[in-house]
């Protein structure tokens, strides 16, 4: 990049600067004024594609502070990429080491969860897993099924009812005082044409990662076990197969039904 | 031998899940629509929005943000000790 277009960008970032040296304007006599102009807009299109993926952070904390949050965001995390419905992969542990937001310490997990909505909407359409394929495997060969997850899902573990707080911060939930205050996983998945947002049975998480890994169902079966006393297999298997959490299943390493 | 317990288990568990969601309440389906407010402890269909938990764990009896479906039109006539069902979801139970 030449030294002119490193000094227009340095000074994007920091609306306090100086206008760029060298820097001319074809009609205006006062160049800084057109060049306020453009990283005013820079900024503002920046904080909208922030604010526009992650809605309902942004009801939680309110649009002033959210905006605040964003800027620091902006100018110590500029796009590394043209595509603004990517930006802000790295928002969410931004907002976890935040200090003025450390007094909502699920905000975050919100924000991931908002990141795999928008993931799942832009995901490959893919036919969810019909369970008639798992019905029809032999008994015996199930415990060595391998399950491939939709191409749209996210799984999400949580050390707060992320669930909750995301539904009533979304419009999809009443807001209401949570008195159950527990851990809650996600599932968010995209089957058809809806994005869809699940809460997990506990540990479901951790069984729908162990097949995402690529581990027949028995080894995810049996960490689910491991990780959580009240994991119900049956339970979290038809809340994945009703969910649409699979494209596919093998019921062979390395055989493509 | 451990392995074959652990095989028998999965075997029925995903036998389990399958007729679980072989409800044929469970798919949305038309002429359908969601009904709040009526289903029994435990009787809630599986989640099909966002926010919304899985078949089954509805704690009380005609808890207000479990939905059921029933035929579309037949939901608001129902009646519940709590009253009629509703269309929307009421409010968590406390």
């Amino acid at each position: 990049m030449s030294t002119m277009q490193q000094r227009f960008a340095a000074g994007l970032m920091k609306p306090e600067s100086a206008l760029p040296e060298g820097l001319t304007s074809w009609n205006c006599r006062q160049p800084k004024v057109r060049y306020d102009v453009y990283r005013n807009n820079v900024m503002v299109s920046l904080r909208r594609a922030l604010a526009s993926r992650f809605p309902a952070a942004e009801m939680i904390v309110g649009e002033d502070f959210f905006a605040a949050m964003a800027d620091i965001f902006i100018c110590e995390h500029p796009p590394r990429s043209p595509l603004l419905f990517l930006y802000g992969d790295d928002f969410p542990d931004f907002a976890a080491a935040f200090p003025p937001a450390q007094s909502v310490p699920y905000l975050a997990d919100v924000m991931r969860l908002e990141i795999g909505r928008g993931r799942a909407y832009h995901a490959a359409d893919v036919a969810p897993l019909d369970p008639a394929r798992l019905a029809a495997v032999a008994p015996d060969d199930l415990a060595a099924v391998r399950f491939t997850l939709h191409p749209s899902a996210t799984v999400l573990r949580s050390a707060f009812p992320v669930v909750t707080i995301w539904a009533m911060n979304a419009g999809e939930a009443p807001v209401a005082p949570i008195s159950d205050w527990t851990p809650e996983d996600a599932l968010v998945i995209r089957p058809h044409l809806t994005v869809e947002v699940l809460r997990l049975p506990p540990a479901g998480a951790v069984f729908l990662d162990a097949l995402a890994a690529g581990g027949p169902l028995a080894d995810a079966a049996e960490a689910g076990a491991a990780a959580h006393p009240d994991f119900d297999l049956t339970a979290t298997l038809a809340c994945a197969l009703s969910g649409g959490a699979f494209s596919t299943i093998q019921t062979q390493p390395g055989d493509q039904p | 031998m451990k392995t074959s317990i652990i095989s028998l288990a999965v075997a029925a568990s995903v036998t389990s899940a399958l007729a679980a969601i072989a409800s044929p309440a469970l798919a949305q389906q038309d002429g359908k629509e969601k009904c709040y407010g009526v289903a029994l402890k435990g009787q809630n269909d599986c989640a099909a929005g966002p926010g919304t938990t899985c078949a089954g764990t509805s704690t009380v009896d005609y808890q207000q943000n479990a939905w059921k479906l029933v035929p579309a039109g037949t939901c608001e006539a129902m009646m519940t000790p709590n009253g009629h069902g509703m269309l929307e979801a009421g409010p968590a139970p406390a």
